[in-house]
């Protein structure tokens, strides 16, 4: 073999020689790096990231997960206590909410910005024309109130509320600008029994109207459910404002 | 051609067996793998170079196992295990990357 072969040379003539003893040797050494190589490299494939780690390793391993738990626990502790403060806000703010709701519905009845239903009397007042007035509708009016009616409507048009007004027009009462003619019909949500009591008195409503000056006639029918209907549109107060309560 | 063949005998059969690393072991037989391939490179280098010797190939590729292995042993058992065997790779690292500057020098002339 020349000396000044080059390192291609030589490779070549290893690939093409028979068998010679330094062949068979690198042979058995490099199968035995292929066999430890694919070992090695299957090992840590299989069996995660531990088994092959050192004792010190695996303390600190050990020490950082217990400081994560540890961190861990403490937000959740906290996230627990802002679930229930706000939990404790939520139920108060519903509380606050159902209450507003209440006493917005009792207003709006109040305020006769709904239609409202309940148990009541129907009083229809038949006179003879002109003779029944506002001097004896008013009279009504307030002893119905007296007596706790909680929703008033007359002839199924004008619904009776704090604001409302009441003048004697040509062809009977003007109610809160509109004219309404006999017969009346009064319609009240309240106690039946209160309600029917409240009219029927002597020097009352009905004594009144059916007394000798008038003339009319007037029938009282108590009943399970008065439907009031009519609705007004709430007026916003222009002058009025509410002063703050302590 | 002997020898690819053995490294390819030796691939096949650890895929086939897929045997499980002794306990024991388990911590030096990467160190004892980069060891080995150091040992190869340089042997392939030599081969090349025209002075390789098949007695000289086998003493070195079993005392790099060796020493490499040991070295991290001695670490182990002194507490600094890690960064022993980190050391080893890098040096090891580093002669079988000059290993394969010479074998490129050689086989592509650049």
């Amino acid at each position: 073999m020349p000396e000044q072969q080059t390192g291609r040379e030589r490779l070549r003539q290893a690939l093409t020689r028979p068998v010679s003893r330094g062949q068979v040797t690198a042979a058995v050494l490099l199968a035995i790096v292929g066999f430890a190589s694919v070992v090695q490299v299957q090992s840590q494939d299989r069996d995660a990231n531990f088994a092959g780690a050192r004792q010190q390793d695996l303390i600190q391993l050990l020490d950082s997960l217990n400081l994560a738990s540890e961190r861990a626990e403490n937000e959740i502790a906290d996230l627990e206590e802002a679930r229930s403060s706000l939990r404790n806000d939520a139920d108060s703010s519903n509380a606050a909410l159902q209450e507003a709701r209440e006493q917005a519905a009792a207003l709006s009845i109040l305020a006769g910005t709904v239609p409202a239903v309940g148990p009541g009397i129907v009083a229809e007042v038949r006179a003879p024309a002109g003779r029944v007035g506002i001097d004896q509708l008013l009279n009504g009016l307030e002893e119905l109130r007296d007596a706790g009616a909680e929703a008033i409507e007359i002839n199924n048009t004008v619904r009776v509320v704090a604001q409302t007004s009441l003048t004697d027009g040509e062809a009977g009462v003007v109610v809160d600008g509109q004219q309404l003619s006999p017969p009346y019909t009064i319609e009240a949500v309240g106690e039946p029994n209160t309600l029917a009591q409240a009219l029927d008195f002597t020097g009352g409503f009905i004594d009144e109207v059916e007394g000798e000056a008038i003339g009319g006639q007037v029938r009282v029918e108590q009943r399970e459910a008065v439907e009031i209907s009519t609705v007004r549109e709430p007026n916003e107060p222009e002058y009025a404002e509410p002063t703050e309560q302590e | 051609m002997i020898a690819a063949l053995g490294l390819l005998l030796g691939i096949v059969v650890g895929l086939l067996l897929q045997p499980d690393v002794p306990l024991g072991l388990e911590p030096y037989l990467p160190i004892a793998v980069v060891a080995a391939l150091d040992a190869v490179f340089g042997a392939l280098r030599a081969f090349l170079d025209g002075i390789f010797d098949d007695k000289v190939f086998v003493v070195s590729f079993i005392s790099n196992v060796l020493i490499a292995a040991l070295i991290v042993y001695l670490g182990d058992k002194l507490g600094v295990g890690g960064q022993l065997a980190t050391g080893v790779i890098v040096v090891l690292g580093i002669r079988i990357f000059s290993n394969v500057a010479a074998i490129r020098r050689h086989l592509f002339h650049a």
